[in-house]
């Protein structure tokens, strides 16, 4: 299993150079929509566009693209599970303030 | 697959006998082996356990008699540091960080856990969170009385010493985290050949749900905890709400974790009796894919119901009726677990050993607590039950006849080849038969005062409960009395038990294959696996 993982082509500079830039650009947009003044909405981008940063970390920095199918089910679980958890706080917070 | 009765006796000296870099007692604090830190989390947790039986008795005994023997005050502190030590000290390390440490990796054929290093830190962790704790009951302003569950805004007014004692938490939170953290990658990387996911023993299945539980919730209860801290010491107004801070959002984070908390608690507990279902049946396990999937998918729908703790406190009526739902689809995959221990028995050739007996009560207690849950997850029913000593009995239920159990039933099953000595078997049914009159006696009576309107965490309360409240205080003596009976017996076994053999029950998993006690290394030559973990037939 391990063998056949290590012969998966590494990922090179080039990938880590576009992923790096990639990251600057979604930190500058999550800046930017805090300027836009959105209210709540801006919570909401500024959520997605961490999960996008973060994934782009996962997938290249930590090498989940290199991993085993199941490491990679069990994180998107994972992650399904945060999301559901900060949907069902924030609908509350949202329907009592309303 | 497996290593042969004669090369067990060749075997290197038990990890009792290993030698290391240290001696005496630094041999075991400054030790990695897996299973001497699953012994060190094994003595250690069941001190505070007594510790925290100790304290749960001293406030059955005041509510014989409201203010004869405890103040007020003392009170509030005593529930508030039972709940802690029970919940944070033992029942959430209980089995995944000693039985777990001890034998997961041998389940798999490992030597040891993948990071043997941030195993002993995570014991260092859990003592010093321990420690403070303990010292925050005898320090700055008094013990803590805010309740195990630390609500805001009572615990950022309180004048009482709630800041170390979440200090304490804290770390014992990351020392869950470390635990969940290894025992992911340990599964992961360290299966002996040929062990695949779907051969795995289905404790370390439960294991595994129970890493990624810890792993992603317990990180929200330390940064929940230190927004309180910050809000006691700086009054910046997260939850205050004269500083314009929202209490109930507190309510959220704080069961955002303490919900899977339980699935933390109680997924552990499964696998042991999953264990030793097929064992004292003789027949291999029914339905092993479900049991395992049950297992994730109990610690995933674990993760969405954490507002049922909150019926009662403002949070809107949508997510009420939203949280209400899918409570109800827990015990969907926890009847599916029922049902196939249930059915690995039928046809069984039975051998009831206090294992099994502990077992099959786990599954009758816990079913009480399931269906107790039932009630107090439906919406309209929770309005009236919810502060209710129904509460306390459905927990203790859930946690002690659960959790508990099922922990009592893997001290029981896996003893011999922790220690290489054998119990008193006739002892220990004696033992169980004690305390399960004792706990049910304690329990049961709080179903009925809740019903009939006693308030949880009350010092006093209206004569018409007095009966019933006697009633469960002479339970708790019972209960204690089998409890001393049980590790009375324990401990005598250590010195004048008989040896055990390597494989007492005729358990087909790994660690019946290697002598007991296990050698340093587990396994001289690591073995290579060709099929599933109970081929009984």
């Amino acid at each position: 299993m391990t063998e056949k993982e290590s012969q998966v082509q590494a990922i090179g500079p080039k990938a880590y150079i576009v992923v790096w830039l990639c990251l600057l650009a979604l930190t500058a947009t999550t800046v930017t929509v805090a300027r836009l003044h959105l209210t709540a909405y801006a919570v909401i981008a500024s959520i997605f566009i961490a999960t996008a940063k973060a994934a782009l970390v996962v997938t290249f920095f930590m090498h989940l693209r290199r991993e085993p199918w199941i490491l990679k089910i069990m994180l998107f679980l994972a992650l399904l599970a945060l999301t559901l958890i900060v949907l069902l706080t924030f609908s509350d917070v949202w329907i009592r303030y309303k | 697959m497996v290593m042969d009765n004669e090369a067990a006796m060749k075997a290197p000296v038990s990890f009792y006998g290993e030698e290391g870099r240290f001696k005496g007692i630094f041999s075991w604090i400054f030790s990695t082996n897996h299973k001497r830190i699953g012994i060190m989390y094994l003595v250690a947790i069941l001190t505070f356990f007594s510790i925290g039986v100790i304290l749960g008795i001293l406030m059955r005994i005041n509510l014989i008699s409201p203010g004869k023997f405890i103040s007020e005050r003392t009170y509030n502190s005593l529930f508030t540091i039972h709940g802690v030590i029970q919940i944070f000290l033992f029942i959430i390390p209980g089995i995944p960080a000693s039985l777990g440490n001890f034998f997961l990796p041998i389940l798999i054929g490992s030597r040891d856990v993948a990071f043997p290093r941030i195993n002993l830190m995570s014991w260092w962790f859990y003592m010093i969170g321990g420690a403070i704790v303990i010292l925050s009951i005898f320090t700055g302003g008094g013990a803590p009385d805010t309740g195990w569950t630390f609500y805001a805004p009572y615990s950022i007014r309180t004048t009482a010493n709630v800041s170390l004692a979440l200090v304490g938490v804290i770390f014992l939170g990351f020392s869950s985290i470390f635990t969940g953290l290894n025992f992911i990658t340990t599964i992961h990387r360290l299966r002996a050949p040929g062990m695949t996911f779907f051969r795995m023993p289905l404790f370390c299945w439960s294991l595994y749900a129970t890493a990624w539980t810890q792993v992603l919730a317990t990180p929200v209860l330390a940064i929940t905890l230190l927004l309180i801290i910050l809000e006691r010491a700086f009054a910046i107004g997260f939850f205050e709400p004269t500083l314009g801070g929202d209490p109930i959002l507190y309510e959220h984070m704080f069961w955002i974790y303490s919900h899977p908390a339980v699935y933390i608690m109680i997924l552990p507990a499964m696998g042991i009796v999953t264990e030793i279902f097929p064992v004292f049946a003789k027949r291999t396990i029914f339905g092993y894919k479900a049991i395992a999937f049950s297992s994730l998918s109990i610690a995933f729908f674990g993760y969405l119901v954490w507002g049922h703790h909150m019926f009662t406190s403002g949070m809107s009526d949508t997510a009420r009726v939203i949280f209400s739902l899918i409570t109800f689809m827990v015990a969907v995959p926890t009847g599916v677990k029922v049902f196939n221990w249930i059915a690995t028995l039928y046809k069984g050739s039975i051998q009831l050993d206090s294992p099994l007996i502990y077992s099959l009560t786990f599954i009758f207690l816990f079913s009480i607590a399931g269906l107790s849950g039932l009630i107090i997850g439906t919406l309209s029913l929770n309005l009236y039950l919810h502060g209710t000593y129904f509460i306390v009995g459905h927990f203790h239920y859930t946690m002690f006849g659960g959790a508990g159990f099922g922990f009592f039933a893997g001290l029981h099953y896996w003893y011999p080849k922790m220690t290489g000595r054998m119990y008193n078997e006739k002892t220990a049914k004696i033992a169980w038969l004690t305390i399960f009159i004792g706990f049910n006696i304690l329990y049961f009576t709080m179903f009925i005062l809740g019903l009939e309107g006693m308030p949880r965490r009350y010092f006093q309360y209206q004569p018409q409960f007095r009966t019933n409240h006697i009633i469960s205080t002479v339970g708790s003596w019972i209960l204690a009395a089998g409890l001393i009976l049980m590790f009375g017996n324990f401990i005598r076994s250590l010195f004048r038990g008989e040896k055990a053999p390597m494989n007492p029950w005729g358990g087909k998993t790994l660690e019946w294959t290697i002598p007991s006690p296990p050698p340093a290394e587990n396994f001289e030559k690591i073995p290579v696996i060709e099929h599933g973990p109970y081929k009984y037939e």
